[in-house]
């Protein structure tokens, strides 16, 4: 098991997906299925993307095997006061300058769901959001 | 359709990926909203958009969209255009708008994706 650290800047919407980007030149090389890296990278960037846009400071902590991958997105923020109500599509509490970037359609966490093979929230208000993305890789190289 | 074809219909500058004119779409999908861009599983997708930022080459990296029309204008920065010669994403500015940049494209027979 490979594991790799991230950090993520709240607000540096520069730098935003370089995380998950990294992500993908990883499964890529390890020969891992396309629709799989689409549907794993797609995860991890709304995530990161939402660190971005809500969060102070985060970093993402990839676990990956030739078997499966565990991204784990944990941040210092606000939380997420309902995460019921957060992953409902169109519900969005993100500002202007999210929107300019075009996100915050509340698309997010919904798009997380479709893609990832599994997905785990837990947020405590006033400290922060852990996210657990975990997918399936069935790779043919690497270990 | 081609690459080399868009660039005449819509009498537009390819600013990234010049010899790669010949690569070829099957789809487009025209969106300011990424996160809309990002729900697509097409393969070989025109992206036309209004958004020019370092998050519209981030999300064709993820989605696997390999051509960007930024319509009306819009200009790629140096680090965008960097970061699409990364990805090999070919990028083309276009002076027409969004609208008349999707019906020149639909009237030569790009298809939609919905």
């Amino acid at each position: 098991m490979e594991h790799h650290e991230f950090n993520i800047e709240g607000g540096d919407f520069t730098r935003a997906g370089y995380a998950s980007s990294q992500v993908k030149k990883m499964l890529k090389q390890m020969g891992v299925d396309v629709a799989i890296i689409k549907r794993t990278v797609v995860a991890a960037y709304e995530a990161e993307v939402n660190v971005v846009a809500h969060a102070y400071s985060g970093a993402m902590y990839v676990d990956i095997n030739r078997e499966e991958v565990k991204i784990e997105l944990r941040d210092q923020g606000p939380g997420i006061e309902d995460i019921e109500q957060a992953m409902q599509e169109g519900y969005s509490t993100a500002s202007s300058a999210v929107r300019e970037m075009g996100f915050g359609a509340g698309m997010g966490l919904s798009n997380m769901k479709k893609n990832a093979d599994e997905l785990h929230i837990e947020s405590e208000l006033g400290k922060g959001t852990r996210v657990v993305i975990r997918m399936q890789l069935n790779a043919t190289t690497g270990d | 359709m081609r690459v080399s074809e868009i660039l005449q219909i819509l009498d537009a500058r390819i600013i990234c990926g010049e010899h790669r004119t010949d690569y070829t779409i099957d789809v487009a999908f025209a969106s300011d909203l990424m996160s809309d861009v990002l729900t697509l599983k097409n393969d070989h997708v025109l992206l036309i958009t209004g958004l020019a930022n370092m998050q519209t080459i981030r999300t064709a990296e993820m989605s696997d969209i390999n051509c960007i029309v930024f319509a009306r204008n819009k200009k790629a920065s140096r680090e965008m255009i960097a970061l699409a010669e990364e990805n090999d994403i070919i990028l083309i500015e276009c002076r027409y708008s969004m609208f008349k940049t999707c019906g020149l494209l639909y009237e030569a027979g790009v298809k939609p994706i919905f």
